[in-house]
């Protein structure tokens, strides 16, 4: 079966700085991938190559059978890859259901600017992809609350279940349980995966913590200095002596104990 | 409040069409104006609404008087209904054109590269002798599919004519704000970011604003010169699109009703100030702007719709 995402040889360098080298990887369907490794290790470099953000200074990035490479963000959603931030990036000035159905009606006709004008944006069909959005990501009950005024981990979900509007194939989520409380984060994740996964999507999600890595990725990428140190079940690659090193700091707390 | 607004509108228009005949002539040629220059101003309030704010709408109002002045002196036609049409198209397709620099702008670099779009079209106006340089040129009486009109019928007819596009522009509009493409204006003031990896282009977007507002100001250029009879550089001028910036601001990008009124407004309070500071009557409009901005920010429209939004507060 050929991979969904398959990434190969890709680098990104910011002048003498590089930013990622030699990233080769491939995602078959429905997998759902933790990506981790310290600030700076090239996690969000990655996500943005992938959904268009930045332009790859060298290597291929195919989605199915496509060349996606260096494609405009905004076609690259349009054939199914679409994110999350790790910052919400949501209208503030609009309520959740307005919110809501301005992804959806974006994502629901093909991209045609005039027609887009004759259209109405309020359409039975759009109310009702909106509304079973909501449902969903369980956030019904801040239906009409105006987003700015929304606590964090609502503004996450809402973010994440306008991202999946338009039914992509693969989603990268940017740090989905940044800037949530430690109590909150698992019932954030259960209701984000279990949504996708009602959606057969494949996810790709960047996390610090190495708990809900363990629960919830089926495979994981650690990135350290650009590159990808380790890659495989989660059980494994958090096994790894590099990573224990590097990213989730296990190694130097046990050598800690003993010293 | 669509259905109620759409009626007390349709109200407002017969009861202005039928009581035109027993107004007095100058405040039909004041409400013609003012109607005209409403319609440039609801291609501001397009604009606006998306966070864009343009410093040279004068530009597409001229081109759209000048396009009439010049079709009925060169071709002899002088069909208002043909000229309104060419006006608009001629301002449409120089708005698809400088669209494409445009739209990639955004805030002060957005309403000082429109400005200065219009000041060059100022420049070439006021160079060009053939078009009477400062002075301009006369247009021609308007005649309606063969029936031409003259004096005070003719102003009459205009009115009408005024009324009915102002109508039809009224209703295309809200029609406009309710679609994808109308409703998605204040998200873009929000966060382009969002709108971009939702999988629309927020430029092409706002490139449409730019002609539906260009046309709409070509509309209104045509209006206003087939009723001053009428075209000199100061169409084109920064302060004219001060002034219809200034309307935008008194009429609010709230609503679109508010745009005739406010338009109206303007003119009458303009009228109103020349007549009693002959020398200084800017003073007057300058406090009336200052008053707005302070106690109604929100601009006319504010006042008139409820206080809180509804349930069924659009996305705009």
């Amino acid at each position: 079966m050929t991979p969904i995402l398959s990434v190969a040889g890709l680098e990104k360098t910011f002048g003498s700085v590089v930013a990622a080298r030699d990233i080769t990887i491939d995602v078959p369907a429905e997998q759902t991938v933790g990506i981790i490794g310290a600030n700076g290790a090239g996690k969000t470099t990655f996500v943005n190559m992938v959904t268009g953000h930045l332009r790859p200074s060298k290597g291929t990035i195919r989605f199915g059978d496509k060349d996606i490479t260096g494609m405009a963000s905004r076609d690259i959603t349009r054939l199914g890859i679409s994110r999350s931030f790790q910052v919400a990036q949501i209208f503030p000035s609009l309520t959740v259901f307005e919110n809501m159905c301005v992804a959806a009606a974006i994502a629901r006709d093909a991209d045609g600017i005039l027609r887009r004008a004759f259209t109405p944006l309020r359409s039975g069909q759009t109310v009702a992809e909106a509304e079973a959005a909501i449902e969903l990501f369980q956030i019904g009950s801040y239906r009409e609350a105006r987003v700015a005024t929304l606590p964090q981990g609502i503004r996450k979900l809402l973010d994440i279940a306008m991202a999946v509007a338009g039914w992509p194939r693969i989603l990268l989520l940017d740090e989905p349980t940044s800037g949530i409380s430690i109590e909150e984060k698992f019932g954030l994740m259960d209701v984000v995966m279990s949504a996708l996964k009602s959606r057969r999507v494949t996810i790709l999600f960047v996390e610090h913590d190495m708990e809900i890595i363990g629960r919830y990725a089926d495979r994981v990428l650690a990135f350290y200095d650009g590159t990808i140190i380790a890659d495989g079940p989660p059980a494994e690659a958090l096994a790894n002596e590099r990573v224990q090193t590097l990213i989730s700091g296990t190694k130097l707390r046990t050598e800690a104990a003993h010293a | 409040m669509t259905n109620r607004s759409t009626l007390i509108g349709a109200l407002a228009f017969l009861v202005l069409a039928a009581a035109a005949p027993a107004l007095p002539p100058w405040l039909i040629s004041l409400a013609t104006i003012a109607f005209a220059h409403a319609l440039v101003v609801l291609g501001l309030v397009i604009m606006w609404r998306a966070g864009l704010v343009s410093f040279g709408q004068a530009l597409y109002y001229a081109v759209g008087a000048y396009c009439v002045a010049l079709v009925s002196r060169f071709t002899g036609i002088t069909d208002a209904f043909v000229l309104i049409v060419l006006g608009g198209l001629a301002a449409g397709l120089l708005a698809v054109l400088v669209g494409f620099l445009l739209a990639r702008y955004r805030e002060i670099f957005f309403a000082m590269l429109s400005l200065a779009m219009s000041m060059i079209l100022y420049g070439v106006l006021v160079k060009t002798e053939a078009l009477g340089s400062t002075d301009g040129f006369n247009v021609a009486p308007a005649t309606f599919l063969g029936y031409a009109p003259e004096g005070a019928m003719l102003n009459l007819a205009l009115f009408w004519l005024v009324l009915v596009l102002s109508a039809l522009a009224a209703a295309a509009i809200g029609v406009y704000f309710r679609s994808v493409a109308g409703a998605i204006a204040v998200p873009v003031r929000d966060n382009e970011i969002r709108i971009e990896f939702l999988g629309l282009s927020v430029n092409r977007l706002i490139h449409l604003k730019l002609v539906i507002a260009g046309i709409l100001g070509g509309v209104g250029g045509a209006l206003a010169a087939m009723t001053i009879s009428h075209v000199d550089p100061n169409m084109a001028y920064w302060t004219t699109s001060g002034g219809f910036v200034f309307v935008t601001i008194l009429a609010g990008a709230g609503s679109i009703a508010a745009a005739f009124v406010g338009s109206f407004a303007f003119e009458m309070l303009r009228s109103i100030a020349v007549a009693l500071l002959p020398g200084a009557w800017q003073l007057i409009l300058g406090s009336v702007l200052l008053i707005t901005i302070l106690f109604v920010p929100d601009g006319l429209g504010s006042l008139f719709m409820r206080k809180t939004r509804g349930k069924e507060g659009e996305p705009a």
